[in-house]
Formats: structure tokens, sequence, C-alpha cells
């Protein structure tokens, strides 16, 4: 960060020009962005592939600091990096850690093909923006930031910009409300239990309100097939998971460990 | 002294450092002021540790560590040591490289968050004239907010490399408390921008340095000048969404040892497990830090202190105001582990979402209005009358809001002759708690004693 404000300090004196430190930040930090975005597409874990994405956004957000767009840049590090790619993260990790991809091609020589078509698009938007932009002078910098960059945005969104703005936000918001409806299951007024019902259920006659013993307590095997006995000697069978197989027990484990005499 | 043109970039109300006192030193002091940060943040880590077991221990009636150097002092310092050289233990399902990363990513937030942190003035470093202060971006807060925002990478990547389900556990907690009080504590920045003008920490500083005169009726009186009276609601909003960004008691729950063992560092040993408690504490005084630079006036001394102390502002000083304000909001910290219990999840996740953020939105609402009503170029009798005319359609509102008729509890005896049969035996109801024999007893011996036997001594 130090070096951005040197960067910026640098940047506001010879606007329109890039300086040294701008150009060092960007050869080193560029190719971080393409083995980051290469990375993310060939990474077979799902979670790795959001730490890939997540390199190449912490870079683009340097890129946008370094070109005098300071706030720009620090929001795309705090919304996208820190708040989108950690919720991507938190499904992925939902899903589980074993979850990778799947090798097996499902139709014929389409690896190929994406490769291709992708290198395709790669160099054709590559050469675009590079004809487009290859003698354009930078213009306005310095007007844009002429009284700091935080407000110049500001009076932009609030004033030019306010209605789409605003539109902009209604569809975040409306597409927020819709998911949420989608997800959200109506509940009666009776239908939800609080805190107290729930208590008053654990203590109904019927319902053994503390915790089931654990497998083997008071039994002569520690086993989790073994069930524990209760004070009268009688196995209780809730004490094993339903899951297990039953099995047999051997005589040895049946007999008695001999800790009475000790 | 080296004198230039750039030196003269300062505040001319204060003469203290702005924006523009940054990116003009020579690398020689930026080395100075990088390791000077460093050495702060890891003295404070070590010096917290050890406070932070003292005051819990006091607090809990017992001494607390007290063998190693004064007063326990180098306790920290041999728990240190005793960590760096423990086995370092990599769990057989876990994700060897991100198993690594995620405690680095964790310290090296921890780290650049500080960079911005201004310690005090201009001072004289070597025979330079350089603020105490590493680095000031015109962003400077959205920094920390984004160094804070990576650093709950370590969290959840701890959590998920660590291949066992209580660091996911943990870690699934954290991502999702993190970025909840995250926005809460966001929005407790904006009204301090909006009151200072300005996201860089050295002018923020620099806006809580004088009052402005206020005239009310006639009487004329400085409002006070610290952002923590001028907007309180924020204060208070910060220091509560500061305890759940450090996961700190009571909103410690990525590492509830009751239900997750350690949490994300269930499996983490030796360095990488020291590398994850400095980043803790270095939060926490990240937090501590930030919240004096925002609210309590950054490194200055009251104002009025200046009156029988004209150099108290200046220099060196002010790093030992800054401290001491750190030390205090630590304190804060430390106190609040010690009394309060842990909260449950989803009680947590609804004071942030339904209280923490509707109330900061409100409070930023009601403040743009003061702000623009400021800036109206009407009488200030007018203006009174207007603030007057909104705090009564909102008295009026709560007044006539309809109210929750509460049902009238039933009496005690009804209530248990409604339990059906068989319920969880109750205790009767006229029980008599039977005296101790051994409080009997005492009070027997003590009647034996004579009356006499004191005036005899």
């Amino acid at each position: 960060m130090m070096l951005s404000t040197q960067v910026l300090a640098a940047a506001a004196e010879t606007a329109g020009q890039v300086s040294g430190g701008e150009k060092w930040t960007f050869f080193l930090l560029a190719p971080l962005a393409v083995i980051g975005a290469l990375g993310m597409v060939i990474a077979r874990n799902a979670v790795h592939s959001a730490l890939w994405l997540v390199l190449t956004m912490l870079s683009l957000g340097v890129f946008y600091i370094v070109q005098a767009g300071p706030f720009i840049g620090m929001v795309q590090i705090i919304v996208y990096t820190g708040a989108i790619m950690m919720l991507f993260l938190f499904v992925l990790m939902l899903v589980g850690r074993d979850a990778s991809d799947s090798v097996i091609e499902t139709l014929r020589g389409q690896k190929v093909v994406a490769i291709l078509l992708g290198l395709g698009l790669a160099g054709l938007l590559g050469t675009g923006v590079y004809q487009a932009t290859r003698n354009m002078p930078s213009v306005g910098l310095e007007l844009a930031n002429a009284n700091g960059n935080v407000q110049g945005i500001a009076s932009l969104l609030f004033t030019r910009y306010v209605y789409v703005f605003e539109v902009t936000s209604a569809l975040l918001i409306t597409a927020a409300v819709g998911a949420m409806l989608l997800a959200h299951r109506e509940r009666a007024k009776g239908e939800r239990v609080g805190q107290v019902a729930q208590m008053r259920a654990r203590f109904e006659p019927g319902n053994y309100p503390g915790p089931k013993p654990g497998p083997g307590v008071f039994a002569n095997s520690t086993s989790v097939a073994t069930p524990a006995k209760l004070p009268d000697g009688t196995p209780a069978e809730r004490s094993i998971s339903p899951i297990l197989p039953t099995r047999e027990l051997t005589s040895a484990e049946i007999a008695n460990k001999h800790t009475e005499g000790k | 002294m080296i004198l230039s043109p750039h030196l003269l970039a300062e505040d001319p109300a204060t003469g203290d450092p702005t924006l523009a006192s940054f990116g003009h030193d020579p690398w020689w002091i930026v080395l100075i002021k990088v390791v000077g940060v460093f050495v702060f943040l890891v003295v404070m880590t070590l010096f917290t540790i050890w406070y932070e077991r003292r005051v819990v221990a006091r607090m809990q009636v017992r001494p607390g560590p007290n063998r190693h150097g004064p007063f326990g002092l180098l306790q920290s310092l041999a728990d240190g040591l005793k960590l760096a050289f423990k086995e370092d233990i990599m769990p057989l399902k876990a994700d060897k490289v991100v198993f690594f990363i995620a405690p680095v990513i964790s310290t090296v937030c921890a780290f650049t968050a500080f960079s911005i942190m201004p310690f005090g003035p201009f001072v004289s470093m070597f025979g330079v004239r350089t603020p105490l202060q590493l680095t000031d971006i015109s962003v400077a807060v959205l920094l920390v907010l984004a160094c804070s925002g990576m650093g709950i990478y370590g969290i959840v990547l701890g959590g998920w490399a660590s291949g066992s389900t209580y660091p996911l556990l943990g870690g699934l907690r954290s991502s999702a408390q993190l970025i909840s009080y995250e926005v809460a504590m966001g929005l407790s920045f904006v009204a301090v921008f909006m009151t200072a003008g300005t996201m860089s920490t050295s002018e923020i500083v620099n806006a809580q340095a004088q009052g402005s005169p206020v005239n009310l009726f006639g009487f004329e009186f400085t409002a006070p000048s610290w952002f923590f009276l001028l907007l309180l609601p924020s204060f208070i909003i910060y220091s509560i969404s500061a305890v759940g960004e450090t996961n700190r008691a009571p909103f410690d729950l990525p590492e509830a040892e009751s239900e997750l063992v350690g949490g994300f560092h269930t499996e983490y040993s030796s360095l990488k497990f020291a590398l994850f408690f400095l980043a803790e504490y270095i939060n926490m005084v990240t937090v501590s830090a930030l919240c004096a630079t925002l609210f309590l006036g950054g490194w200055r001394a009251p104002t009025s202190f200046e009156s029988f102390w004209p150099g108290i502002n200046s220099g060196w000083w002010p790093l030992a105001w800054f401290t001491i304000k750190v030390l205090l909001l630590l304190f804060v910290f430390i106190w609040l582990r010690g009394t309060l219990p842990r909260l449950r999840y989803d009680q947590f996740m609804r004071f942030g979402w339904k209280v923490l953020i509707p109330v900061n939105l409100v409070w930023i609402l009601v403040l743009a209005g003061i702000k623009t009503l400021q800036k109206q170029n009407i009488p200030t009798q007018e203006k009174l009358i207007y603030a007057g005319l909104a705090v009564g359609v909102i008295l009026l509102l709560a007044l006539l809001w309809p109210q929750k008729k509460e049902e009238t509890p039933l009496p005690l005896e009804e209530q248990v002759a409604k339990r059906p049969e068989g319920s969880f035996p109750l205790p009767p109801m006229d029980l008599q708690v039977p005296v101790s024999p051994r409080a009997k007893r005492l009070t027997a011996e003590r009647e034996t004693v004579p009356a006499t036997s004191e005036e005899e001594v």
C-alpha cells in the first residue's frame, strides 16, 4: 500500500504518462492475474479454483488503485474478494471438500473444441481492445480526481447517474427479495416452535429429557457396537446408533474383565 | 533539517500532517517506520496476552501469571518461544498447501491493516521531519476493511484445509459472522466520513482537533470535537461490531470451545498456531487503534489539556496518548471477556442483521438530514423548529403505535395443576430449605465464646 501512495503521488505529478512504479506494479501483478485466471480453470478442486479467482480479483483491485482509482480498487477488494468470493467459498465448503470435477468427457472432443474456441475468443477480444486503445491518449484523469477520487465518484453517482444507480439498486433488491421468496417457507402463527415450547415438549411425560447413554457405558466392552447397560443390568438399545450393523459379541468380549479383585 | 516545498503540506489550522504530507520520505525512513510498526505490533501482542491474563485473573480473584520477569511480564515471551519449538503436526487429511497458507494470510493481512494508523504529528527522525505514520491514502479506512475482509480467508481456509469436522464448522461460522459484522462495521464508518469529509486517517484525526463554536439561544459554547460524543450511535455500533469482527468473547463462536473444541485452529500446532494467535491479537490492537483514531481523537490528548501543557500534542508525546487510548480500549475487550457469556449463534446473527444494520441506516439518514439542515442558510431558530417538528412526528408515531396485548400469566398453582399426568417431578410448593447442619454447628460454637473476651484483650 505504501507503494501505491507513492505511485499515486507520482501519477498526480505526471498524469497521462506511465510512471516507473506503475509499470513495475503492472509487470509484477499482470502475470499473477493471468496465472490466477488459468489456475481457476485448470484446478480440479472447487475450493482451489475459488482461491485462484481470489488472486485474480486481488490483482485487479491493485490495478484499479494504480490507475488512480483508489476507491473502486478498495471496493473491488472488499466487496468482490472479501464478501462475494467468501460466499462462494461458503457454499463450496458446505458441498464438501472432496467434490472435484469429473474428468470424463460427455461429448467427444469437447475439450479440444472448447480450448480452441476459448483461445479464438480471447484473441479476438484482445486484438480488438488493443487496436481500439493503441494510440489513445488518456484524457481527463486529473479533472476527474480534482476534488478527490471519492468525492468525484459521489458527485457523479448522486447527480448525473442517480437514476441509473437507483434503478440498479431496485433491480438488485428485487433479485434478493425474489431469492428469499423462493427459499422462504411460510409458517402459520401456531406452527412455529419457540424455545419455551421446545423445553415444555422436552419435559413432557414419555420423553426422556437427559442425554442418551453412550455405547459401552457400564458394559464389558467399550466397542460402539456394545449397548450401554442400564442400572438394572438390561442393555439400553437406544445407546447404539441404528446405522451400525448388529453383530454377535464373542465370548471374550462378554466375559468379565477381572476388574473386581484389584 | 532537509527542507523541501512538500514539507509545507500540512493542515493550515493545526500544522499537523495531511494526506499531502505522505509519499515523500526517503527509503530508509520508510524502512524505519515499517520496522517500527512491526515491533509495535509484536510487543503489543506479547503485552496484551499478559495484560489479558492478569486482568481476567484479577476479575476472578486469583494472581495470574507472576513468575517470569517483573509482574510475570515475560510470561508471553516464554510461551511464544515454547510454541515455536513444539512439534509441527500436519493432519493426514489436510490440504497441505492451503493448510500452510491460511495462517500466513491471516498474519499478513493483520500487519498490513496497521500501516495507515496515525501514531502522532510531525516528528524529527534523524534530522528529517516526517509524520509519525507509515503511510496514508485517500481511502485509508477502507484499507483496514479490505484487510479484515482478506484476513477472513485465513480463518475460513484454515478450517477447511484441516480436513476435520470441527474446524470446518468453525470456518463456516466465522465466514458468515465476519461478513455480517463487516457490513455493520462499514456502515458505522459512514457517519465519520460524512462528518470529517474524508477517508484518510490523518485527516480524520485533524477533523477532531478543534470543536466548532455553537451559538444556542445566546449561549456560546464549543461543541465536543471527538466523534464518539458527536456520533454516539456510530461509536456504539462500531464497538459492538469490532468485538464480532475480532472473534472475541462474547462473540467468539468460530472457536467456541464448549461446542467446537478449538474451532478453526483445532488441528493447528506450533508456529502455524502461533501465527493465528498473533493475528488475532493484532486484529484486536488494530480495531482498538482504529476506534481511537476514528472516535477518540486519534493521537491527540484532550484539547482542554493544552492550556496548562502547551506542548502536549507535539513531538513524540502523542505516541504515549495513542498507546494509552489503545490500552484502555483493549481493557474493555478483556472486561467483556471476563463478564459476558457466549451468545447463541442464531441470536448473534439476528442481532447483527436485524438490530445493528437497521439502526445504523436510520442513524445515517438522520445525520444526513442534520447536515443538510446545517448547510441551509436560515436562522438557527428556524432550524431548531424543523428539528423539533421531526422529533415531534417521531414521538407522536411512537405514542400512537399499536401495542401488543400482553397475556396475563396464570397463577403458579393453576400452572402446576395444568401439567399432564406423569410430568417431570417438581419440588413441593411449600418447600422449606432445612438449615445446614454445618451452619448450626458454627452458630453453636460461636455461642460458647464469652461475650467479654474482646474487652479483656
